[in-house]
């Protein structure tokens, strides 16, 4: 377990976090610029901090008041940046057992094939890294740091650099790295759909500080009163019963108190919780129950709250009986529809704009 | 053939050889020996922060711009018989002044600027985040100079190397000044040419010994440019 309690300045900005890990995969989330990176450095030990201390399974990493400061190549904790950084003059192969050399003999518990396997490059080995692509670069890296048989595993945006196509590719493969080998996982992201798929636990950190933890769809619904810095980072959370599962068409029908979800793809087993991530710009308000139109996933609810920004308001709607949903809208639409709170509304959203990282079976995450 | 150029254009005299071997073996030596001092000097400005950077930094170009009499001078003033550490040397068997070991000393000297500014700016390219991940892989600042920053700093090291190496071969003011110009012991292919245009008649030896320093000089700058293309090629950089 990772225990973290540090402050830093660094300009004008100000950085004091203090968080602790569990098993699995914890997300530190937050805008560009919050200080998630920062503290990432601090704990991977690129970056001193001004006070405070950093702790792994009981060994003091950091501790400013006693001077203790262990280096970076001691510390024994993997790390993972956007772009791989693979080393140009070493093969594929080379580069995977890099860390592995460093590491003390008893402790090489992560076999190179079982690593190989998993994460589907035993291809790649011969290969030079700068022959790869984008995605296989970002593989051969995350199995490099897993080679070293690390302590603790950091992902720093590990897959901000790579397209959706990518994207898609590997985060199943993160998802089986955290299931197959027993290494605690920080995850820095700013992608809700992200975190909220490989998460177990979240700590939200926005200007230096952390604001939110907790298992992520509550420290999220937490923060979402909480005006965002950007309109397309907000989203909502819904958790939907799975209901039934449409082979003919590859969609599964979920039940939400509120109205029915339909996701593509797989969600789940019948009768299993699903979560589901809707960003608010992607929702469409109606007074009246539409017909005749191709969104199939309707919910109802009521007006709670109305925040604006320039031209575009952010409505903040009650859904029947559970759970709250964003939707923004321009200033125009929303006096045209004469909404205000209390007001009954419909809430839109397409299938099709909910990609696979959106959608989450809840009863893997929370152990 | 021409007039001006001697009928015995390629009937190398054996004291002419000498020469020849001899500065193959000065600029070699001079170059080896001060290839470990060049990289760890050009990894230390370009990596390392420490006090009096910047003097060691003016130190180490000073031959540069120095007149090279000057150099030679002060190498004589340090290193000879009478000089500041010379007895001293001399005790332990180590003797610089007329002898071949004096000559490679004073091209190495002269050398070594050419030698650190082309290592330094391959140290400096090299992307820090990659020194980063492997101390995070475990490998300390030394395991990660050995495998990263030097491997990926060979071309520059070879630049620098056939650098010092060609300053060697034309080195003359320094070397002159430092150990005279002894035929057969320090007496190199420039200080040869210079000895021949001072006598009647050594025209055509001067012109014979120029015609193989280009051929030597021209041999060094295609064979770095051979490694240099392949480094770059193994890196990825070429397609």
């Amino acid at each position: 377990m990772i225990e973290v309690d540090v402050r830093l300045q660094v300009g004008a900005f100000s950085l004091d976090v203090a968080f602790a890990n569990g098993a699995g995969v914890t997300a530190l989330f937050g805008q560009s610029g919050s200080g998630k990176s920062l503290t990432l450095s601090i704990i991977a030990g690129l970056i001193k901090p001004d006070a405070g201390y950093v702790r792994l399974d009981g060994e003091t990493l950091v501790d400013v008041a006693t001077g203790v400061f262990v280096p970076v190549s001691r510390r024994r904790i993997g790390l993972v940046f956007q772009d791989s950084n693979l080393f140009p003059h070493l093969s594929v192969k080379q580069n995977l057992l890099y860390g592995r050399w460093f590491a003390p003999r008893g402790e090489r518990r992560i076999d190179f094939d079982a690593v190989v396997e998993t994460l589907g490059i035993a291809n790649l080995v011969s290969r030079s890294p700068t022959r790869l692509s984008g995605g296989e670069r970002q593989r051969v890296a995350i199995g490099r740091a897993l080679l070293s048989c690390p302590r603790l595993l950091l992902l720093d945006e590990p897959l901000a650099a790579l397209d959706m196509q990518r994207k898609l590719e590997i985060l199943p493969l993160i998802e089986r790295v955290r299931d197959e080998f027993d290494v605690p996982i920080i995850y820095v992201s700013h992608a809700v759909e992200e975190v909220l798929r490989l998460a177990s636990r979240v700590v939200i950190i926005d200007a230096g500080r952390v604001t939110s933890v907790g298992e992520p769809a509550e420290a999220f619904n937490r923060i979402a009163g909480a005006p965002a810095a950007n309109r397309f980072d907000r989203s909502s959370i819904l958790a939907a019963t799975v209901e039934e599962t449409s082979v003919a068409h590859g969609l599964t029908k979920l039940n939400h108190p509120a109205g029915t979800i339909w996701v593509a793809g797989s969600a789940g087993n019948c009768g299993s919780l699903a979560r589901v991530i809707v960003k608010a710009t992607d929702v469409i308000l109606s007074r009246v129950l539409p017909q005749e139109i191709s969104t199939r996933s309707i919910l109802s609810g009521k007006v709670a709250n109305i925040q604006f920004d320039g031209a575009i308001a952010t409505i903040e709607i009650d859904l029947k009986d559970d759970g709250r949903l964003l939707a923004t809208i321009t200033r125009g639409a929303l006096e045209d529809l004469a909404l205000k709170p209390g007001s009954y509304v419909y809430a839109l959203f397409k299938t099709a704009a909910l990609d696979e990282r959106a959608i989450g079976m809840a009863s893997a995450q929370g152990e | 053939m021409p007039d001006f150029l001697p009928a015995t254009l390629f009937e190398l005299s054996p004291a002419e050889w000498t020469a020849i071997r001899l500065s193959l073996r000065i600029a070699t030596v001079a170059t080896l020996a001060s290839l470990p001092f060049g990289i760890l000097t050009a990894y230390a400005l370009a990596r390392c922060q420490f006090p009096g950077k910047t003097l060691v930094n003016g130190i180490v170009h000073l031959p540069l711009v120095l007149p090279p009499v000057v150099t030679g001078f002060v190498l004589l003033m340090l290193l000879g018989r009478k000089g500041v550490f010379g007895p001293y040397l001399a005790e332990i068997g180590v003797v610089f002044s007329f002898r071949w070991t004096g000559a490679a000393v004073a091209c190495g000297v002269m050398g070594f600027p050419l030698m650190v500014r082309a290592m330094r700016l391959s140290f400096e390219a090299i992307d820090r985040r990659l020194e980063l991940a492997s101390e995070t892989l475990g490998a300390n600042r030394i395991w990660t100079f050995f495998l990263v920053n030097l491997p990926l700093a060979v071309p520059g090291v070879i630049v620098g190397a056939i650098l010092a190496f060609a300053k060697a071969l034309g080195e003359f003011g320094a070397t002159i000044t430092f150990v005279s110009n002894i035929p057969g012991e320090t007496q190199t292919i420039s200080a040869a040419i210079y000895s021949y245009t001072q006598v009647p008649g050594g025209d055509a030896a001067a012109m014979r010994l120029t015609i193989v320093a280009v051929f030597i000089a021209f041999s060094a700058l295609v064979a770095s440019e051979i490694i240099q293309w392949r480094a770059a090629k193994r890196l990825g950089n070429v397609e």
